[in-house]
């Protein structure tokens, strides 16, 4: 992983030069048709003034159930989703406004997505060499013939697939989950790309070769990459990313410093969500927390209080009525909750 | 712990092959274990390790292109693969019963999760439909469901609620033993944990031993006795729960604990098991393992290594030359 070629320690360089490049998602509010009426349509909130950030180099985890907006924040910032509210900034220019229009293109070279499901990301009818040229030839046009090659090479050696020669031959169906998502990986490397969202990674993989990919991805961290890790699993989120934000229902109800906040969540969301994990060595039935069984809250734009209310084990009446405001616990950790 | 007490299930050099053109692939491998009544057994390894495979041997359903090709199951004394198909019929179900991977989807969308639950009741039992409803509307309470529900369809269901449903089907005949495969894994953690408790509340009424078949070796800890881990086929370390956790003695066993970040423990980068899992149509001579081993000597290239017991408290038994000798750790 170590051997680099001449190109992608060019690539290096850059990165570590523009150190000071970042993602900022202001007060992000999505709305979904659920119906195609005319009239009257309802809609559903799936995300609801979440804010967020991502610096070069660093790592935010997402954290949540499924349907809790994790993914939607990650689409809406490749542009797959138009805000109904809120701004997204990439490097401080605003990646929706009509003013300073930033071309897909442009968008695309900068931020990239891995999916999931490493068997249905890849195009079964091509060689990973043919999938990795494709981004090569768009975003680096200035590289041309045996360049492209020597890069792709490059990038295929720096994400673990060596001898990088016999895997560029081969298809998709030849390699295993975890070699698959290493092609994935550098596609969205070869471009150039300073920001990954990364959509739950590695829970389609094995569990012996989860870690490898995990690994990774904190090497790229530390030659620049700024990554969105969007996951179920805390443990994970805490073991990779520096920042840890929990979503419920669309809004995010704590966040900050992933020690602090899996340390000492202070959310009641966040503690249930903590004491299920299942862990070696801890007994059956030690868990702290117990949250009540209710059906988690389709939330709509004129919902009210907080989304946790109807589980909360320490709610009051107000929780029915206002959202609670932000509550700053420690120096890099933030907690919407009344019961503080 | 074991004492002299009679295994409800005992299987022996179990062999299953899959059979493809481009030859045999022994999914798995001169398999053996006991599984005792009451017991919770753990099964874990990554996929394609046979676990599954293994499972679906002891309710004897494999069809081509899978062919158990050696070795006994005894459950209670009775050899499963030489029953008939009417024995095997009132076996399964009834003494062994089954939670498959994607249970969610098990159910059949166009039938009320009521007629599901009757249906296994009438096809093993002569009783009459109401006495019938009432077992279902029974078993539906202990897993947590209202009597209401047995008119719903399973898509009026959350996923959390169609697994307690499969998981009363799996009971309502009382069971002495329930396979349960990766029972839990489409559902996030805070259902996972509800269903684990309610099950263990059943467990202790009923008094049903669990093989329970999984890769999240965390939740394992938490709710089995014994665990057996499992590689290309092989059983390479079985041994009590606390044992296997704390003191793990196979290579591939101490590299699956080191694979899973904690949450509470230390924040250090972990490094797993390096490469990859081991393709079934290309076998090496020696141990299967020797390829991402890090203790790897000429021995592990040349001989397979024999699971053995080893001279520890909890009769932990163990595949690896290197531990055998005493080299290992």
């Amino acid at each position: 992983m170590n051997q680099l070629t001449e190109a992608t320690m060019v690539e290096q360089v850059v990165t570590n030069e523009t150190g000071s490049q970042s993602i900022e998602v202001e007060n992000l509010v999505i709305d979904f048709a659920l119906d195609n009426a005319l009239f009257n349509r309802q809609y559903m909130r799936a995300l609801n003034g979440v804010s967020f950030s991502i610096k070069a180099g660093e790592a935010m985890a997402l954290v949540g159930e499924s349907g809790s907006g994790k993914s939607t924040c990650a689409r809406t910032l490749c542009r797959l989703y138009k805000p109904t509210d809120g701004v997204l900034k990439l490097n401080g220019r605003d990646i929706n406004a009509s003013a300073s229009k930033i071309t897909q293109t442009e968008l695309a070279k900068q931020i990239q997505m891995i999916f999931q499901d490493p068997f249905g990301s890849l195009n079964p009818v091509h060689t990973i060499r043919h999938q990795m040229y494709r981004p090569i030839r768009i975003h680096m046009p200035e590289l041309k013939g045996d360049a492209i090659e020597d890069y792709m090479l490059g990038i295929l050696e720096r994400v673990g697939l060596s001898p990088a020669k016999q895997t560029a031959a081969k298809f998709p169906h030849e390699l295993s989950g975890g070699q698959r998502q290493r092609v994935a990986i550098a596609r969205a490397l070869a471009t150039g790309a300073k920001f990954i969202l990364a959509d739950e990674p590695i829970s389609m993989l094995d569990v012996s070769i989860r870690l490898g990919i995990l690994n990774l991805m904190a090497d790229m961290k530390e030659e620049g990459i700024g990554f969105l890790y969007i996951t179920h699993d805390i443990a994970t989120a805490r073991y990779f990313a520096e920042r840890t934000g929990v979503m419920y229902v669309g809004h995010m109800v704590e966040w900050g410093n992933s020690d602090s906040v899996t340390q000492n969540p202070q959310h009641p969301y966040t503690q249930l969500l903590i004491s299920a994990v299942p862990e070696v060595g801890r007994q059956r039935g030690s868990a702290t927390v117990d949250g009540k069984k209710s059906r988690i809250p389709l939330w709509k734009p004129d919902s009210k209080g907080c989304p946790f209310a109807a589980r909360c084990p320490k709610v009051t009446d107000q929780c029915h009525t206002e959202m609670p405001s932000v509550t700053q616990v420690a120096e890099d950790h933030f907690v919407r909750c009344f019961a503080l | 712990m074991t004492g002299v007490r009679e295994p409800l299930l005992s299987i022996s050099d179990l062999c299953v092959d899959y059979i493809t053109d481009d030859g045999n692939a022994r999914a798995v491998n001169k398999v053996n274990l006991d599984i005792y009544p009451g017991e919770t057994v753990g099964l874990a390894g990554e996929s394609g390790c046979g676990k599954s495979t293994l499972a679906f041997a002891i309710a004897n359903l494999h069809n081509a292109p899978a062919l158990i090709t050696g070795g006994k199951i005894n459950f209670q004394g009775r050899d499963i693969l030489t029953m008939s198909p009417e024995e095997l019929r009132q076996f399964r179900w009834s003494k062994a019963s089954m939670v498959f991977q994607s249970a969610m989807n098990s159910l059949n969308p166009v039938i009320t999760i009521g007629d599901q639950l009757v249906d296994v009741v009438l096809a093993h039992e002569t009783i009459s439909v109401t006495e019938a409803e009432k077992r279902a509307i029974a078993m539906l309470d202990m897993v947590g469901i209202h009597a209401s529900r047995m008119k719903s369809y399973p898509h009026q269901l959350s996923g959390g609620m169609r697994q307690r449903v499969v998981i009363a089907i799996a009971l309502i005949l009382r069971p002495k033993l329930i396979i349960m495969d990766e029972p839990t894994t489409a559902l996030d953690v805070v259902v996972e944990r509800d269903i684990m408790d309610q099950l263990y509340d059943l467990k202790e009424q009923l008094g049903f031993a669990i093989l329970f078949i999984s890769h999240d070796l965390g939740l394992m800890g938490q709710i089995t006795d014994r665990i057996g881990i499992m590689y290309a086929g092989k059983m390479v370390e079985l041994g009590e729960t606390e044992g296997i956790i704390t003191n793990p003695q196979h290579p591939y066993t101490q590299g699956l604990l080191r694979s899973f970040p904690t949450i509470h423990g230390p924040k250090e980068r972990l490094e797993g098991i390096p490469g990859n899992p081991l393709n079934l149509l290309d076998v090496p001579a020696g141990c299967y393992f020797q390829d991402r081993c890090s203790q790897c000597d000429t021995i592990c290239i040349d001989v397979m290594p024999n699971i053995e017991v080893l001279q520890m408290p909890d009769e932990r038994q163990v595949a690896c030359h290197k531990v055998s000798q005493g080299d290992a750790l």
